[in-house]
């Protein structure tokens, strides 16, 4: 229809104009027009407009994998810090097996990480949930932060650049939407050259041709890579597309 | 009539005229968005961080989060000295700057939580409140606040009789020509064109202040641009 590409807006700039169009996330609705309501891609699809923030703190949606800490032990659950404004609330009725009301601890103590996904998200907290293959408590490995906006680059198109990362390094790694990052390999040596491999991206992650770079600077670091279908470098877009869609149902 | 004593502007520009202006998008990268914002000799960067859990908690708002401004000048940004830390001066600007941002940047969907703006000039040459607030109001688009429009801000002014916009330290200080000088710092949103600030040092009749008006929100469409460019550049990196 009028503008199937998508756009970057700044707030205050009109998305499209008519009264046809319904304003989703992020836009809202002045007379004819629909406007922005933030910094990010515009995305018209059908009559829906909403707009995709493409940098800032991390804002938790519905289905995000996170990585998170636990701040604070309640009756019923436990409190996790995930670096994003509000606590997620982890209930014990969200966790895989029985526990104890009294012995919450000995499930999980303070301190203690866990990946978890994100149940839902009100305005004062978000719910977090434990019960599905993959989740769990972080057990071994260490934990890296990086900017939640990198997090796309670092998965790369459907799963590529860490499948990479994780033949050559046979390191296990876990990247939550959050920014934060697992990595749990045999030999502490291997989990910080994987370290370094994945702050190397967040660092180029503007960069075009980073997959070229990232395979390159793996070999520098003494380790070999398997050859992995070329993925033309133009993903960079989609990438973005892909990872959100990906978490919002 | 009496002619103006200000006849011509000290370096050259037409009256109704903007010292050249660069804006830049994401210059600190542990910030969760930057910006700086450059006029003639002033320079302004700001940082946002947030939205953040409000400590101390009795500061916290349970119906909204809120928002702090922080303005300062860096010692060496004038050819005197400034000393460093809040002064009467800076804490006045850092107040009228954020109720200038609040008037459009929309924080109800984080309760508890604050976002603080961070403005500090490194270079002046007049009109800094007006660079930061240029610089703040990026920056915090960067950051995703959620904002119902852009800010976008002016030194208008009157050198004698002769009315002026984006006025630098050499216009400003020319208390002794004439009629003096007047210095209004003006911040304008970008959709609705409404004023969020005007503060306003020196005399000026009330005609001549609705056509100062008139004057910063035309000036104020070109800032708008150049922020607006930067903010849509630095997106098609960030990709």
């Amino acid at each position: 229809m009028v503008n199937e590409k998508k756009q970057i807006v700044v707030p205050g700039e009109t998305i499209v104009s008519g009264n046809e169009f319904l304003p989703g996330d992020g836009a809202y609705r002045d007379g004819a027009d629909v406007v922005a309501e933030r910094y990010g891609l515009a995305n018209i699809s059908e009559k829906h407009v909403r707009v995709v923030p493409i940098s800032g703190a991390y804002y938790p949606r519905r289905g995000n994998t996170i990585i998170a800490t636990v701040v604070d032990i309640t009756f019923n659950g436990w409190l996790l810090d995930f670096g994003g404004a509000q606590n997620a609330f982890l209930p014990v009725s969200e966790v895989p097996r029985y526990v104890n009301k009294n012995e919450m601890r000995e499930f999980l103590d303070f301190g203690e990480s866990v990946i978890v996904k994100v149940w839902d998200v009100k305005s004062r907290g978000i719910d977090a949930s434990m019960k599905m293959r993959g989740f769990g408590k972080i057990e071994g490995g260490m934990i890296i932060s990086v900017s939640s906006n990198r997090v796309p680059r670092i998965i790369g198109k459907e799963g590529s650049m860490v499948r990479m990362i994780k033949d050559a390094t046979k390191c296990n790694i876990t990247v939550g939407q959050n920014g934060k990052v697992w990595i749990s390999g045999n030999k502490i040596e291997d989990e910080i050259a994987t370290k370094k491999v994945i702050e190397f991206i967040a660092e180029n992650a503007t960069i075009s041709g980073l997959t070229l770079k990232t395979e390159n600077f793996i070999k520098e670091l003494g380790f070999e890579v398997k050859p992995v279908e070329v993925v033309a470098e133009n993903t960079d877009e989609e990438n973005i597309e892909e990872n959100t869609m990906e978490s919002e149902e | 009539m009496v002619e103006s004593l200000y006849k011509e502007r000290n370096d050259g520009r037409a009256f109704d005229e903007c010292r050249p202006m660069i804006a830049k998008v994401g210059i600190i990268p542990s910030a969760d968005g930057s910006a700086s914002f450059e006029t003639g000799g002033t320079k302004a960067i700001a940082a946002v961080r947030g939205p953040r859990k409000l400590h101390p908690q009795h500061m916290q708002d349970a119906k909204t989060g809120i928002l702090r401004v922080n303005y300062g000048m860096m010692p060496f940004s004038v050819w005197d000295r400034i000393r460093p830390g809040s002064s009467r001066r800076s804490d006045e600007i850092s107040k009228v700057s954020e109720w200038a941002l609040n008037s459009v940047v929309d924080l109800s969907g984080f309760p508890n939580t604050v976002v603080d703006v961070f403005i500090q000039i490194p270079k002046a040459d007049a009109g800094t409140r007006v660079a930061g607030l240029n610089a703040a109001a990026m920056a915090l688009a960067h950051a995703g606040i959620p904002m119902k429009e852009m800010i976008t801000a002016i030194a208008a002014g009157k050198a004698d009789k002769t009315l002026l916009v984006d006025v630098d330290k050499y216009e400003e200080d020319l208390h002794d020509l004439g009629e003096g000088a007047t210095d209004i710092p003006l911040a304008i949103t970008s959709r609705t064109k409404e004023i969020a600030l005007l503060q306003l040092d020196g005399k000026i009749s009330p005609d001549e202040l609705l056509e100062c008006i008139e004057m910063a929100k035309k000036a104020c469409d070109d800032i708008l641009q150049v922020q607006m460019k930067a903010l849509k550049e630095a997106g098609v990196q960030n990709e």
